[in-house]
């Protein structure tokens, strides 16, 4: 865990190696389109999961937001939420539910301010998660669109509210 | 009904006239007697605009809020249906929605609701299917685009006034009116805030709100309420989730003699009140005091918040449905 939160608090470094891994992943697109995105999920899963684990205490939603929520894992937030903290947060900064863990969003909030990248991304309005792809590789989600599938009446703001912090 | 008008209810009216509003929060029973309700409601009745019925607030089961909300309708009290996102997924929200409509509610507050770890049954499931914010927007589109969220048509949509939650008093400060800011996008029409016992913070996030224009898109309502002792305040502040109430106050009580204790709560939260009063962007106040409704009503009317405005009925009803003291006995 520890070295997993010395990256963590690296949210810039963080945030270039996932528009790099994004690059490669969307230029590997034919290659991997071909092997079949099945397939692929069942071989990518494993190690993202692992690799993710260790860095993000990652949960697996398949719908992966890191880049946009200061590369921090909002799933490993006890309530799950995806658009910021609840009003239970203690005044150390710390978790309602787990008093001696800080609050994911505290941490999440922090680390965006120092992501000139995707840090305003923190501000957008996050879709109901779709609990169909929990397990499944949110790489491989991401290439196929499976993970900006929206329920049908939802009305996607793509637009951040307020851009200027 | 007038079309600009997202609801039928009449705090939705008393804001949009520019009045200070005052909303209240009912105790819910522990019991199965309609009457335990209506007693409550009585009290609450005449001096305040509308009546908030908690979804098992701190993780306590009490009686549900959407079986409240359906016996003060009957009565023609107008309740503001609290809906937490820690118990039901989104099926059963949106059909709970529907069907409290249907009854008569015009308010909705959305909340994400305490943790089960703050209750008494801290063994259950927590659900968490949606954040208050997806909840907020769910309920948006069901009202004004006539859908479930997956698509499906509503043959009448419901006419909702869409509240949310707001606590300026814990971190991350800077973000909390950001946070606000999307539940606004989302689609909140009024805001409820945790307990204010801290002015100054608060007016520092007010000019915030302001700043970022958001006191023109949504009526925002200070949370108030009274504190009993100085046992009381420090209970809530370590075992109530997000409520901050400084030392000084504390200090406060601790140096008032016993049996003065009670009184001086009470005036702390008049003060509380004209304080925020004042501040630019404030729409009123809801006062919540655990356990001790008697003294919401002295509370309103020391703060010179008397008599409530009767736009659309009488104080505290909605302007459809009109009460049916029969109904109010006998329960069904
Ligand atoms: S305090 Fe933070 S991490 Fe804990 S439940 Fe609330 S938002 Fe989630």
């Amino acid at each position: 865990m520890k070295f997993g939160q010395w990256l963590q608090n690296h949210p810039h470094f963080l945030e270039q190696t996932y528009w790099l891994t994004h690059r490669v992943f969307t230029w590997l697109d034919p290659l991997i389109a071909r092997l079949g995105y099945e397939r692929m999920d069942r071989w990518l899963r494993g190690p993202e999961e692992w690799t993710k684990r260790i860095v993000f205490d990652c949960r697996m939603c398949g719908q992966c937001i890191l880049h946009s929520t200061g590369m921090t894992c909002s799933m490993s937030c006890p309530k799950n939420l995806r658009n910021g903290p609840c009003g239970g947060v203690r005044a150390n900064g710390h978790c309602e539910v787990f008093p001696d863990k800080p609050c994911v969003w505290v941490q999440a909030y922090n680390r965006s301010l120092e992501m000139p990248r995707y840090g305003d991304e923190i501000l957008l309005i996050e879709p109901p998660v779709n609990r169909q792809l929990e397990g499944s590789s949110a790489w491989i989600n991401m290439l196929t669109g499976q993970d900006k599938v929206v329920p049908k009446a939802w009305d996607q703001i793509e637009v951040i509210p307020i851009a200027e912090k | 009904m007038n079309n600009e008008y997202k609801s039928d209810g009449r705090l939705e009216r008393v804001l949009r006239s520019g009045r200070f509003a005052v909303t209240a929060e009912l105790n819910p029973p522990d019991s199965a007697d309609p009457e335990e309700v209506y007693q409550a409601a009585l009290v609450l009745s005449e001096v305040c605009d509308a009546i908030n019925a908690t979804d098992g607030s701190g993780a306590h089961c009490h009686m549900s809020s959407v079986a409240i909300c359906a016996l003060l309708t009957r009565a023609g009290y107008a309740p503001i249906f609290q809906v937490s996102c820690r118990d039901r997924n989104r099926i059963a929200i949106q059909g709970d929605v529907l069907g409290a409509a249907a009854m008569g509610v015009s308010n909705v507050l959305c909340l994400t609701g305490d943790d089960v770890t703050a209750g008494d049954q801290p063994q259950a499931k927590r659900v968490f299917d949606f954040d208050s914010i997806q909840l907020l927007r769910t309920i948006k589109i069901m009202r004004d685009q006539g859908m479930f969220l997956s698509g499906r048509k509503l043959t009448t949509p419901p006419r909702l006034f869409l509240g949310a939650a707001s606590n300026p008093f814990v971190p991350p400060y800077d973000w909390r009116p950001y946070r606000l800011a999307k539940k606004i996008e989302a689609g909140a029409d009024f805001i409820q805030s945790q307990y204010c016992f801290d002015v100054p913070r608060f007016r520092q996030f007010m000019q915030k709100v302001r700043d970022l224009g958001l006191h023109e898109q949504a009526f925002f309502l200070v949370g108030v309420g009274p504190l009993r002792s100085e046992k009381a305040a420090e209970f809530m502040r370590t075992k109530v989730p997000g409520v901050h109430i400084p030392d000084a106050i504390i200090e406060r009580l601790r140096k008032t003699p016993k049996e003065k204790k009670v009184e001086e709560g009470k005036r702390i939260c008049v003060e509380i009140i004209q304080q925020v009063r004042e501040i630019e962007g404030v729409s009123g106040v809801h006062v919540m005091a655990y356990r001790q409704e008697e003294l919401v009503a002295e509370i309103i009317s020391e703060a010179g918040l008397l008599p409530r405005p009767r736009i659309g009925g009488l104080p505290a009803q909605d302007s459809k449905v009109r009460p049916r003291r029969g109904n109010r006995v006998n329960g069904v």
